[in-house]
């Protein structure tokens, strides 16, 4: 972003107004579009293409009567939402109870500063990106805590102590998957990482050794938990705790509890992608800039929504595990993982500063082998369903 | 503690040098686990259960007084309300003891209509039983499948008595209607694609390791336990007890059907633990498959009800007999006077016994754990106050 306001600058139209100004404004303006243009929208369909996902894994149809095939659904949602009443609970601390769900909201806006668009657009290139990106989003545990608390209600208060205990241990694991792309990069930076990948799987760093393949599940399980996503949806587990730290909220605020829940959904979808999937990396095929960079935030976006594609199978399929299960999941399991394989990458850069071809390629192999059998299972599924409903199985999305 | 009040009971505990406060919680009436309008009193060490006391009569509707008033006939409607999941045996229930008051005998087709019905809607009352209790351990897309089998039924037993929850499908001396045309290879085509998807919603759920994971080991009840705490059914049977009042004391046609009773056996955990309690249930529904094939092939021509005169007046007595619901065995006792309107009536239902025993199987469970207790005993709220 910089870059093009420098160039704004340099072709004189801000005239003697100071540089840093320029630059404030300018990131005001890009972040307000990022806000409005990019995580709105998509927060906002995340809950309509959820709602239908979900819908079509249980036989059912899902919302589709807002707009063509329901798209609008949303927007009336939201609608609604404002509309209805802000209740403050007598009992509850009112200026908290006001507070949480601002400072949830803001500690998920605050991530999308260092999520790439693309190869030139992107908020603000931070040096300590990934860092940067880990710390903003722990803040939104501080306002489902501070939610918990106000609501003056027990289970919300519940829900509030599952959400920091569970958020605070998955930031273990999650940083820790982080930290075998930073040796492998020695940047922090979230354009620097992807620049260093490129458009083939082969070059991507989830392919890049064998326990960059590993920490790249275990950073997806983790962030899954972080985003209190099923199974790991404890802190609102409905049919435990109501609904959680939400319980008390009524209207937008609610609202936006829901906004960063599928908003997030995005974010690790992107986190994922800078990290581990080669980023907005296209192969060399055009010259046209204009092109490029639409290219690069369509393969960007499709990487990144393709796993909150899977967040959502994922919570269609399985169960909610236990509070002692989800810690021990973490501690016993993920966390001396994820040691491991910071280890090994460091000893595997060692042994191969450059990076193992081969064992590139075998990796890449291994992952295609994986997609494979999936398919076969899928595949076989299929076959059965059809046995059992005498060909009357519909795999048509849109009904 | 009281029940209605909310005073939090400080213990301070010196021994470990932690000093943790109990917490008390109010769960239900109107919570999203406690099917219907139960309530639980909650002390909890954080997420540690203490004790759950059970507040039962939020449901209480005075069924039993009823029948004092609205005489034996019109009585048979109430019956349907005892316990909405399964009606037809509280129908099946009712039409019993007064059939037995004044010594009717149902004809054989009324009996096998009766025995079809009840069986169907077993199956429905543990397709249900799983789907919430799924939904309980948090997972939602089994819930739907359930329910749509469990439509499926709806729809049959809908052809059958025109009601899809509250049947009023059983008259003393017999059954209200006879099977429609086409009902019993409905029927049949039902329990043919029934049965693979009971295989399908095993794949999907019960051998999925998170699900056992949280079930396996929870709350396990002894044999001994279940006995004094007057668990029935397949609560009982999940704890090793092989006791099935179809098989033990046998009524209608079941002596002549050919059916195996399911017992709990500990295979992932403890003897009569939650898991044994859900796939109880799972292996009923399969021998309920059973007993519907064998009757739709055995089922005789003729007459589906006795004669019973309009004004029906039991000669002065009383009678008591049982009934293998699919909450378990469920006793009806009426006492008559002579006239037309029964002297007392007294149902005794399985869910009474299993809200008592929720208190003592919670203890050092997770909050989470008493939400898959409740849901694998199967309590119905309406069943327990009646």
């Amino acid at each position: 972003m910089q870059e093009f306001l420098d160039s704004l600058i340099a072709q004189g139209y801000f005239g003697s107004l100071p540089h840093t100004l320029v630059y404030a404004a300018g990131m005001l303006v890009f972040g307000l579009v990022v806000v409005f243009g990019f995580v709105l929208i998509v927060a906002g369909l995340t809950t309509w293409v959820e709602r239908r996902v979900w819908a079509r894994l249980q036989g059912r149809v899902g919302p589709n009567r807002v707009g063509p095939q329901g798209l609008l659904q949303w927007l009336a949602d939201g609608v609604k939402c404002i509309m209805k009443e802000d209740v403050v609970p007598a009992a509850a601390d009112a200026r908290l109870f006001k507070l949480a769900p601002y400072v949830v909201v803001v500690g998920f806006l605050l991530a999308f500063v260092v999520v790439p668009f693309g190869s030139r657009p992107i908020i603000a290139d931070l040096n300590v990106g990934i860092l940067y990106l880990t710390a903003v989003t722990s803040l939104v545990v501080v306002g489902i805590l501070i939610a918990g608390w106000a609501s003056n209600n027990k289970w919300s208060m519940i829900g509030g102590i599952r959400a920091a205990a569970q958020i605070v241990s998955y930031e273990i694991p999650t940083s820790l998957s982080i930290m075998p792309i930073v040796l492998l990069t020695g940047t922090l930076s979230m354009q620097g990482i992807i620049a260093q990948q490129g458009w083939a799987p082969q070059d991507w760093f989830i392919f890049h050794n064998p326990f960059t393949f590993v920490a790249f599940f275990i950073l997806y399980t983790s962030a899954l938990a972080e985003g209190n996503r099923t199974p790991f949806d404890l802190p609102e587990a409905e049919s435990e705790l109501v609904a959680g730290f939400v319980t008390e909220y009524t209207g937008v605020r609610y609202l936006m509890f829901f906004l960063v829940e599928w908003g997030n959904l995005y974010v690790i979808g992107a986190i994922v992608t800078t990290l581990f999937l080669g980023g907005w990396q296209i192969p060399p095929i055009t010259d046209n800039a204009v092109l490029r960079i639409l290219l690069e935030f369509l393969t960007f976006f499709v990487k990144a929504y393709f796993w909150a594609l899977v967040a959502m199978w994922v919570r269609g399929t399985l169960p909610r595990v236990r509070v002692d299960q989800l810690m021990a999941i973490c501690w016993k399991y993920l966390t001396p993982i994820a040691f491991v394989n910071l280890l090994g990458t460091a000893v595997w850069i060692t042994v191969w500063p450059q990076g193992n071809q081969v064992a590139r390629y075998l990796m890449t192999l291994l992952g295609l082998a994986l997609i494979v059998l999936f398919f076969r299972r899928v595949r076989f599924h299929l076959q059965r369903a059809r046995i059992r409903e005498r060909g009357q199985l519909s795999l048509n999305p849109l009904v | 503690m009281s029940l209605a009040g909310f005073e939090i009971d400080v213990q301070r505990s010196g021994s470990t040098g932690l000093e943790t406060e109990e917490m008390t919680l109010n769960m239900g009436p109107q919570h999203p686990s406690t099917h219907g309008v139960l309530r639980f009193v909650v002390k909890a060490d954080g997420e540690v259960m203490r004790e759950a006391v059970p507040d039962v009569g939020y449901l209480h509707r005075s069924i039993e007084k009823i029948s004092e008033k609205v005489g034996y006939h019109g009585f048979m409607p109430y019956t349907d309300r005892v316990d909405y999941v399964a009606a037809m045996f509280c129908n099946q229930g009712w039409a019993m003891v007064c059939e037995k008051l004044a010594g009717i005998e149902v004809p054989r087709r009324g009996e096998y209509c009766r025995v079809i019905a009840a069986e169907l809607n077993r199956i429905a009352s543990h397709l249900l039983f799983g789907a919430t209790m799924i939904l309980d351990i948090g997972a939602a897309t089994p819930f739907v499948h359930a329910f749509r089998e469990r439509e499926r039924i709806n729809d049959l037993l809908e052809q059958l008595c025109g009601a899809r929850l509250t049947y009023n499908y059983m008259r003393i001396g017999g059954v209200a209607w006879d099977l429609p045309p086409g009902f019993a290879d409905k029927t049949r085509e039902f329990l043919d694609t029934f049965e693979p998807a009971l295989d399908e919603f095993n794949d999907l759920i019960t051998n999925n390791t998170i699900y056992v994971e949280r079930l396996a080991s929870i709350a396990p009840i002894t044999a001994e336990r279940a006995v004094s705490y007057n668990l029935v059914g397949p609560n009982l049977r999940a704890s090793g007890m092989r006791y099935d009042v179809r098989r033990d004391a046998p009524y209608s046609v079941y002596p002549e059907l050919e059916f195996d009773v399911p017992v709990g056996s500990g295979e992932v955990g403890t003897v009569g633990d939650c898991f044994d309690r859900y796939i109880v249930r799972i292996r009923e529904m399969q021998e309920s498959c059973r007993i519907l094939r064998q009757c739709l092939d055995r089922i005789p021509e003729g007459p589906v009800i006795a004669k019973v005169p309009r004004k029906f007046r039991p000669p002065a007595g009383d009678a008591a007999v049982r009934v293998e619901s699919a909450r378990g065995d469920m006793h009806w006792y009426c006492v008559s006077d002579g006239t037309e309107f029964p002297y007392r009536t007294h149902i005794r239902t399985g869910s009474f016994g299993a809200m008592s025993i929720v208190n003592e199987a919670s203890r050092g469970l997770m909050i989470a754990d008493l939400v898959a207790l409740i849901a694998s005993l199967d309590v119905v709220a309406p069943e327990v106050d009646r």
